[in-house]
């Protein structure tokens, strides 16, 4: 007898979706270099000789040397652990925050929903940037690399939107017949939030959380370019972008590889997120 | 024991279930709208009770009262008594009143597409019930749900368990409301005008399915509608409600005989009939009373023929005995019988 349970179905569906595979690969392939690098160069992104500035691709250095001299395509590689990881923990946190106040705000209503709205309101209020600015200059040791001071930053300042597309939803989904339906079956509270109303309120939170990924990616490679985002010898595709941009003039492609990564980096995760979400409405099977 | 009194089924003589002077009010921002105004009726076990009235009479909230549904806020139950059994659910706690639904009263809605949860497999939502109330493995449950299916005449309910509500046409979408309604195996089942969303030969279908299941499991069936062809049929008595209150309760034969209501009456006279064919349909005049502003004295008078002044005035009259069995709640009960 075959599975029937919702995660079974989606799993039957992804299985026959080409984006899916697609993605997925894509995203393993990123997730791979993040933690193996070495495997994929063998130069030392940390070795840079002004003598080879700005050079051209060539044998040997696929993507060519950047202003400084330093290897382009070993920075890159090197850079994408950085870069995962101040995203990816920065959107997971920033998501579950979401998550749990638009569920919260959206199912209790009430003071409960007003304290939290406000409190979405006020943090939606405050201008991202600036706050980082002081959030994570307080956060960050000199010296160090602060992708944890960075990553908390992100994801602290970053999840109203999540959460305001989870409570509007929630709203939707609890005023349903199949709500009422459920509570006349006897459900209790957690089974009608989390059976009943959050699997039909999460479709359009994954797409802002996806999103959200490579908004966050490149909010690092903004702190970092104003300096108080990663510090010390980091690497990370923000910041090869966001030094790289001062000479995008005279020479493109110190720029254009890392921003090409964070590009498909960020399109793999919402072609996932996307499937993810198909594959979860039964409707669209 | 004392708390022994408190328990659900404790008491076999009393009606299966008892309303006693129901009310419900919505508190909105435009005032408080009284929906159910003293609302009584009960039910015996093996029993069709057909609860009849217009658009807003309270006929749903007071089905969503009983179910202890009601949104609240804004809905909530002021005052009188949900007995079943014997024992008053209103004064319940919540945890063994929703031991009550679905294992002892249940309920169908009128739109299955809604009332069913769009991201589950229907024989997935039916066996989750299984599952969880009857501690079931989750093959056994599946099997369940499949003999559930075709307890209400699903074709090749094997091949449908895994499809979900959408994939369903709004008949066998009904069933499938049925079934989750009847899994537990409920002693009341209040059915919400479970034909309104239904097309006309499907309705008969679905009426007809009920009244079946209703003869094999001895169960009481209290439904709810505004359709006065569908209940000549299938009830064995009649509530009919107007604002909130029943406002004649009767075996159905005798209601439509002889109606003991003006609302009754105007109501059997607006039934289009073939042998008065190219005659100007008679309907009745006005609109039912806003619920934030009822009448005083007995709600009707507004659009009544018979109102006279006794009528206008509070209290609104009270539950004249005309047969055994039979009330209405009308000062010229008489008059209206045509004595």
């Amino acid at each position: 007898m075959s599975e029937t349970s919702l995660a079974g179905h989606a799993w039957a569906d992804l299985r026959r979706n080409k984006i899916f595979w697609a993605s997925a690969a894509l995203v393993a392939l990123v997730l791979l270099m993040a933690v193996f690098p070495s495997l994929f160069t063998s130069a030392d992104p940390g070795v840079c000789a002004l003598a080879n500035r700005n050079k051209g691709p060539a044998v040997g250095s696929w993507f060519g040397y950047d202003f400084q001299g330093c290897d382009v395509f070993a920075r890159t590689v090197y850079g994408t652990r950085n870069s995962i990881v101040v995203g990816l923990l920065s959107t997971l946190l920033a998501g579950v925050l979401g998550l749990i106040v638009g569920l919260a705000a959206g199912y209790f209503g009430g003071v409960v929903d007003a304290v939290l709205s406000r409190l979405t309101d006020i943090m939606l209020g405050v201008p991202i940037l600036l706050a980082a600015v002081v959030f994570s200059g307080r956060l960050s040791s000199p010296g160090g690399d602060n992708v944890t001071a960075v990553t908390i930053t992100l994801g602290v300042l970053s999840w109203t939107a999540a959460a305001r597309v989870m409570r509007s939803a929630v709203i939707t989904a609890k005023s349903q017949d199949y709500v009422a339906a459920a509570r006349m079956l006897g459900a209790g509270p957690a089974r009608l939030m989390f059976r009943h109303i959050l699997p039909n309120s999460v479709a359009s939170y994954i797409v802002v959380v996806t999103i959200l990924l490579g908004t966050n990616i490149a909010a690092e490679a903004t702190l970092s370019y104003l300096g108080v985002g990663l510090g010390g010898d980091a690497i990370s595709w923000g910041r090869q972008i966001a030094e790289a941009q001062d000479y995008a003039r005279i020479v493109a492609h110190p720029l254009a590889w890392p921003a090409a990564f964070l590009a498909a980096t960020v399109l793999a995760f919402i072609m996932l997120g996307d499937a993810i979400r198909d594959a979860f409405d039964p409707k669209l099977r | 024991m004392a708390d022994k009194a408190n328990r659900p089924m404790a008491d076999n003589t009393a009606p299966l279930l008892q309303i006693s002077d129901l009310h419900v009010e919505f508190r909105t921002r435009d005032g408080v709208a009284k929906a159910v105004n003293g609302a009584s009726f009960h039910l015996n076990p093996g029993e069709t009770l057909a609860v009849l009235g217009e658009s807003g009479c309270g006929k749903s909230v007071t089905a969503q009262a009983i179910m202890g549904i009601l949104d609240s806020p804004p809905g909530f139950v002021t005052r009188g008594e949900i007995r079943y059994r014997g024992t008053d659910l209103l004064k319940l706690p919540e945890k063994e009143r929703r031991a009550v639904r679905a294992d002892k009263i249940a309920m169908i809605f009128q739109d299955a597409l809604s009332a069913l949860n769009p991201v589950y497999s229907v024989g997935f939502q039916l066996a989750e019930l299984f599952r969880v109330h009857r501690g079931m493995s989750r093959r056994d449950a599946k099997n369940r749900a499949i003999e559930l299916l075709d307890q209400v005449r699903i074709p090749g309910a094997r091949s449908r368990v895994n499809d979900y509500p959408h994939q369903f046409s709004g008949g066998m979408r009904q069933r499938v409301m049925i079934a989750m309604a009847l899994a537990l195996d409920p002693e009341v089942l209040i059915a919400d005008e479970p034909t309104t969303a239904l097309d006309v030969t499907v309705q008969a279908q679905i009426m007809g399915l009920l009244a079946d299941l209703q003869r094999q499991r001895n169960m009481g069936l209290v439904l709810i509608t505004h359709d006065m062809a569908v209940v000549a049929g299938v009830a064995d008595r009649i509530s009919v409600m107007y604002a909130g209150r029943v406002v004649e309760e009767a075996p159905v034969h005798d209601v439509y005989a002889r109606p003991g209501h003006p609302y009754t009456r105007a109501l059997l006279e607006s039934i289009p009939r073939l042998d008065l064919k190219g005659q100007q349909l008679s309907v009745i005049r006005g609109l039912p009373p806003a619920l934030t502003d009822i009448p005083a004295g007995c709600s009707f008078n507004p659009r009544c023929r018979y109102a006279k002044d006794p009528c206008r005035q509070d209290p609104p009259p009270p539950a004249y005995a005309i047969a055994p069995h039979r009330t209405a709640r009308c000062h010229f009960v008489r008059e209206v019988l045509g004595e």
